[in-house]
């Protein structure tokens, strides 16, 4: 969903300024993600978007790029199998 | 039981024009602006918080000091109140307090002993990781007992040459019997506070063998000196005090907080099953311990608050009394000046916490951030008061028969635990802050 998708760049790009992020560019290997940001990170999913995360949930491939946080959300949310299946991609 | 869950926490409102406090809170939530106070609720708990601190902690606190440890009927006390499962959810027992609440109950505990506060920090840390990350099964087994306080927890991420560089640890786990098969961890943790008499240890270890293969493959941080990245490989697991291969020691002859009852923990091949796992390896120090860190950073805030707090009102009562030159010692200059940068220094590392507090009971991403700010400036702001206590004080400062050097000694602390005041210093600067 394109909306989400802007609130996660959004997001991101306060801790990424003055770079925009690509939806599948892998913000771990941008080098800046440590454990304060990874956990701002879950706060920020469970905030804007009304799903819990957890123990399940921690596998890296779901919040590498843009994409997967959007996929990751709306697996979540139970938005069908497609998005379902690109969150485990990887995994 | 304070009655903290039926309201929604520190307003933050416009100020209202009338001094109708319970009727601003109603709409706290949807109005914007910044007005801070206390509801009705929450001054109510602050003052059954502050009594039995006045009667039954402070009194004697200096004894646990001197004895290395805090009297178990306290700890009893803590447990009968419902306070050591404050913020844990009403579903597993625990009391669902808002932020705020459990932050005055810290910060009046801490008023009057920090090794006491330091036994809710620790159990709520703890308590808290494991309620966000734990398997539901796992939950479901020791999450009703650690809010009745029946159990208590312990964190054991600090190791004899592991401190601020906390993914680093170099206690190991490896799995027996591939799959499902038990966890067999050996290393040593040191500092462990409470560690003399938890019943449960949140351990964080390096995963080695098939187990970290997958996970090292996924780095969540840079480069670290193993090759890999530096938490790829940690892993969290709850270890009971019961477990064949475990062993603690006490450590004594610290300089503060010294009825907090720090342990030195051995595992020496210390088996758990593989459901005590805590979240996924390579989470055990980017979230696990994070959780945890962060919690206690903001109990650690509180507390100092608190500490600040008893070192000004000692000087308060003391300058107003004490006569030197003809006069109080409050009508010199110089003292007034100590005064004033205290009552200023205290009121603002407060009103950081409330900040926290707030931002912390809304789920807000920046909670965090502030609460690195405000555990910051309530340690130094503590140690500040505790160090201007003992100097007004003069030769009376530097008696066990006051309480100021325990003060100093206990404020000292607060800048080393949960993260060093340089450690925030190279945080803080990091993280993007929403304006005030």
């Amino acid at each position: 969903m394109e909306e989400r998708k802007t609130k996660i760049r959004a997001f991101l790009g306060k801790f990424f300024k003055n770079r925009e992020i690509g939806d599948d560019e892998d913000i771990f290997e941008l080098g800046f993600v440590n454990s304060l940001l990874a956990m701002q990170l879950v706060q920020f999913l469970e905030k804007e978007f009304g799903v819990t995360i957890e123990d399940d949930d921690l596998d890296l491939d779901n919040f590498r790029t843009v994409n997967r946080l959007d996929a990751l959300v709306a697996r979540k949310k139970g938005e069908g199998a497609e998005a379902g299946e690109l969150a485990h991609a990887g995994s | 039981m304070p009655e903290a869950d039926a309201d929604p926490g520190v307003a933050v409102a416009d100020a209202p024009d009338g001094d109708d406090a319970a009727a601003g809170v109603e709409n706290a939530a949807e109005r914007p602006g910044m007005w801070l106070e206390l509801d009705a609720a929450q001054e109510a708990a602050r003052q059954e918080f502050r009594r039995f601190t006045r009667e039954r902690v402070a009194p004697e606190a200096g004894r646990w000091d001197r004895e290395g440890k805090v009297d178990p009927e306290a700890v009893d006390e803590l447990r009968r109140r419902g306070w050591l499962g404050a913020l844990l959810p009403e579903e597993v027992g625990g009391g669902d307090w808002d932020p705020v609440t459990y932050g005055l109950l810290t910060e009046e505990i801490g008023r009057g002993c920090s090794s006491l506060r330091s036994l809710l920090t620790v159990h709520e840390m703890g308590a808290l990781a494991l309620a966000r990350w734990a398997s539901r099964e796992l939950k479901a087994e020791v999450l009703p007992s650690l809010a009745g306080g029946e159990r208590l927890i312990a964190l054991a991420l600090s190791e004899p040459d592991v401190g601020s560089d906390a993914a680093s640890v170099a206690t190991s786990a490896r799995r027996d019997g591939g799959e499902g098969g038990d966890w067999v961890l050996d290393g040593t943790k040191r500092w462990i506070t409470f560690g003399q008499i938890a019943d449960l240890f949140l351990v964080f270890a390096r995963v080695e063998g098939e187990a970290a293969e997958s996970a090292g493959k996924k780095q969540l941080f840079g480069g670290g000196k193993d090759g890999g990245g530096k938490g790829s490989k940690i892993a969290a697991f709850l270890v009971p005090a019961d477990a064949p291969g475990f062993s603690r020691a006490p450590i004594g002859h610290i300089v503060g907080s010294r009825a907090s009852q720090l342990a030195e923990l051995t595992f020496d091949g210390c088996r758990v099953p593989a459901g005590h796992l805590v979240g996924r390896v390579g989470f055990g120090f980017s979230h696990v311990a994070s959780t945890a860190l962060d919690q206690g950073r903001y109990s650690v805030a509180w507390g100092s608050v608190g500490l600040a707090q008893a070192c000004l009102d000692a000087c308060l009562e003391h300058t107003a009394e004490r006569e030197q030159f003809g006069a109080t010692l409050n009508q010199h200059h110089l003292v007034r000046r100590k005064l004033t940068e205290m009552i200023v220094a205290v009121r603002g590392a407060r009103l950081l916490c409330y900040r926290a507090g707030h931002l912390r009971r809304q789920g807000d991403p920046s909670a965090a951030s502030e609460t690195l700010i405000a555990k910051y400036q309530a340690s130094r702001t503590a140690t500040a008061c505790a160090n201007d206590a003992v100097q007004l004080h003069g030769a009376w400062g530097l008696s066990e028969d006051r309480p100021l050097e325990r003060y100093l000694r206990d404020a000292k602390v607060t800048e080393i635990i949960e993260g060093s005041s340089q450690i925030l210093q190279t945080l803080i600067p990091r993280y993007p802050l929403p304006e005030l």
